[in-house]
């Protein structure tokens, strides 16, 4: 492949990608244009053989049957586990990022066997699914990088002794309902729960994830991403119960009608 | 005296024909007082307290009609509009208002009905599990179905389980589907009655995985199969080709209508196939749709501040694939509204799944609550806009005598009321 090209695969946008999520390789693709380098997404559908020289990879999320079909092709091929070892980077959100553990479980409570480029096991929660906006404060190496995000997902993950969380959650669920994680990261691979798709809403984040690969990165204009990010983290304090209408709404819900 | 007068009371609200007419009458009277303090339609907050007090309303005022249901994601308001055309030369019809599609609007819809011959309701599709077998309906036309609202309906293959399972609990009633889109097939396939209208579906990418086995689905010109399990395309009884609607028989009949778009012959195809089992022929069906001018507003052209903007609604990415098949080419200004209220979904990440990219050389301007989640998603897809989330101040921004207004379901609602004050 062209040395001066940066390549990002957008792995099985077919079975993954329910949240928008092919939305992720944009962001790094066009972050490259904007500051005059050469990116191509590579779209690898299921079926179709996945390279193992891409630069970048971004996994979506996506329903059980799908994710398992995934999952299955993914460790077949070998491709993704060879291209960490030669330095990748790797982003897997909700489905994707339990695609990269060890094991997880969709349907019933059968494990199965992950990509394991991630120390974390996924299963199915018995609580109420995790629905709605997330905030989160970034550890190493993101540390610092708040986090913006949407979570929607019945498995909770829980966390290996060779990985760390991606950041710690001040709203929302995140990994599991009881120890406040939210994300792992490994070398360069990197899961979450946050979608959005999740690049989008974090650009700081964003650029992490290419300075592994690209250095010189120019700051640039992301005055819109900022007003959008202040009013999703400012949504934690309002309750939008001021007029009439809601208040006759919840007035139906309390007589449970 | 008094435990006579109790035991009075009790029988008379334990009697179920006065439960049912006490029902009506509280439903009603909270509906008209809830449309009187301009809380909305009212249908809802009534139909919700009338099931309250007798909670097999629903099935109590279907039983005297011949019940047809419309559901799917996208065009369920559209194609029971022109449905109710085709029907009302054969008798009268009662329908639901656009949105009130769960079993309170549909009970506010059957409650003023009077001796009505048909009753075509839509149905939401997460609803259809308990509805269809309290309505017991003589017709089910099922659309499509795909990703919408994915905060609340989080998954389209345990949907389309729900399908399956209330489908085989109603074996008499006859289903009109979609055999484009492989998760209705799926759903309804083995139901004992159907007829299949190849209508065509925008929007595969939901349908990618096998709904039966998770394999790849291979999709060609004029068919489908999943490449793992015997899942495949049914042959139609009916296929739209243009203009032209063509049966087995060999006849066909030309789709002439009002409204514009491939998609809304698609939901004309669909509704008088629904028709043609009373007896309905093709042709008058159609010719009786043409009087469809506007659905609840859609495709509606209304005056904002002296700027001419018609109303058009998509809510995710399939409705948004359909738009962009017949946006008029002159490069008019486009407004587009994104909302993130419950009726919307929560989440509006499925901007990202929309090929805004088409709109290059357009100007658009975003609007509603979430107009800087569009505005984000317009800036990586290159497109020139502005952010303005005050509905009438972005109608003036795009600065012309016209302009496309695209809405998502509470922006386009919200944007409909300012139009008609404007009016007044
Ligand atoms: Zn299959």
């Amino acid at each position: 492949m062209n040395e001066s090209k940066i390549y990002i695969a957008d792995i099985h946008p077919d079975l993954l990608g329910t949240y928008g999520d092919g939305g992720n390789a944009v962001v790094l693709a066009q972050r490259l244009k904007w500051r005059g380098m050469q990116a191509e997404i590579v779209k690898v559908n299921s079926q179709s053989p996945i390279p193992s020289s891409c630069d970048f990879y971004c996994l979506g999320g996506g329903e059980d049957a799908p994710q398992a079909q995934s999952a299955y092709e993914l460790r077949k091929s070998g491709a993704l586990n060879k291209a960490v070892e030669s330095g990748a980077v790797v982003l897997g959100d909700g489905a994707g990022f339990q695609i990269l553990g060890d094991s997880f479980a969709v349907g019933g409570t059968d494990l199965q066997p992950g990509v394991g480029i991630l120390d974390v096991t996924s299963v199915k929660g018995l609580g109420p699914r995790s629905v709605g906006e997330v905030m989160a404060v970034g550890q190493e190496p993101a540390k610092g990088i708040y986090l913006s995000g949407y979570e929607n997902h019945s498995g909770i993950t829980l966390l290996g002794a060779s990985v760390s969380a991606l950041a710690s959650v001040i709203h929302g669920n995140g990994n599991n309902p009881t120890d406040n994680t939210e994300g792992a990261v490994n070398g360069r691979v990197i899961g979450t729960y946050l979608h959005g798709p999740v690049l989008v809403r974090n650009p700081q984040l964003a650029d992490l994830l290419l300075s592994w690969v690209v250095e010189d990165l120019a700051p640039l204009d992301d005055s819109e991403i900022e007003i959008l990010r202040s009013q999703r983290f400012s949504s934690f304090n309002h309750n939008n119960k001021s007029n009439l209408r809601s208040i006759f709404d919840s007035i139906g819900q309390k007589l449970n009608l | 005296m008094t435990g006579n007068k109790r035991d009075y009371l009790n029988t008379m609200i334990f009697q179920p024909k006065i439960r049912l007419m006490l029902a009506v009458k509280v439903g009603s009277f909270i509906s008209g007082l809830s449309r009187k303090m301009q809380m909305g339609e009212g249908a809802v907050v009534g139909g919700r307290i009338a099931l309250k007090i007798e909670p097999d309303l629903l099935s109590l005022l279907s039983e005297s009609k011949t019940s047809i249901l419309v559901s799917g994601t996208n065009g369920k308001t559209t194609t029971t509009k022109l449905l109710s055309a085709a029907l009302s030369s054969a008798g009268s019809v009662v329908s639901n208002s656009a949105g009130a599609n769960m079993p309170a609007g549909l009970v506010a819809a059957l409650w003023s009905a009077k001796a009505k011959d048909f009753a075509v309701l839509e149905v939401d599709e997460a609803h259809l599990g308990i509805v269809a077998p309290s309505v017991k309906p003589k017709v089910v036309v099922l659309l499509n179905l795909t990703r919408d609202q994915l905060d609340r309906v989080s998954e389209v293959r345990m949907l389309a389980k729900k399908w399956k399972d209330v489908l085989a609990s109603i074996p008499k009633t006859v289903v009109v589907a979609n055999s484009d889109d492989p998760i209705v097939v799926w759903a309804v396939k083995s139901s004992p009655k159907v007829l299949w209208a190849q209508v065509g579906h925008s929007w595969i990418s939901d349908a990618n995985g096998c709904p039966n086995c998770g394999g790849k689905i291979n999709y060609s010109e004029s068919e489908w199969h999943c490449s793992n399990c015997d899942l495949k395309k049914p042959s139609p009884q009916g296929y739209l080709d243009g203009n032209y609607f063509h049966l087995q028989d060999g006849t066909s009949y030309e789709i002439n209508l009002s409204l514009p778009g491939r998609v809304n012959q698609s939901n004309a195809a669909m509704a008088a196939m629904a028709a043609s089992i009373f007896g309905l022929d093709y042709k008058s069906c159609f010719e009786s749709m043409q009087s469809l001018k506007q659905v609840a507003g859609r495709y509606d052209e209304v005056e904002i501040d002296g700027v001419r903007v018609r109303l058009l609604l998509a809510k995710n990415p399939a409705g948004w694939a359909e738009i962009f098949s017949f946006l008029s080419s002159d490069n008019i200004p486009v407004v587009i509204g994104i909302n993130a209220q419950i009726a919307d979904g929560k989440d509006p990440s499925w901007l990202w799944d929309v090929e805004f990219e088409k709109f290059a050389d357009r100007f658009v301007v975003a609007t509603g609550s979430r107009a800087y989640d569009l505005g984000v998603r317009l800036s990586y897809a290159e497109v020139p806009h502005e952010v303005e989330q005050d509905f009438v101040a972005a109608i003036k921004r795009a600065n012309s005598s016209r302009v496309d207004f695209i809405g998502n379901y509470t922006a386009f609602q919200q944007l409909r009321s300012l139009a008609k004050k404007a009016y007044k």
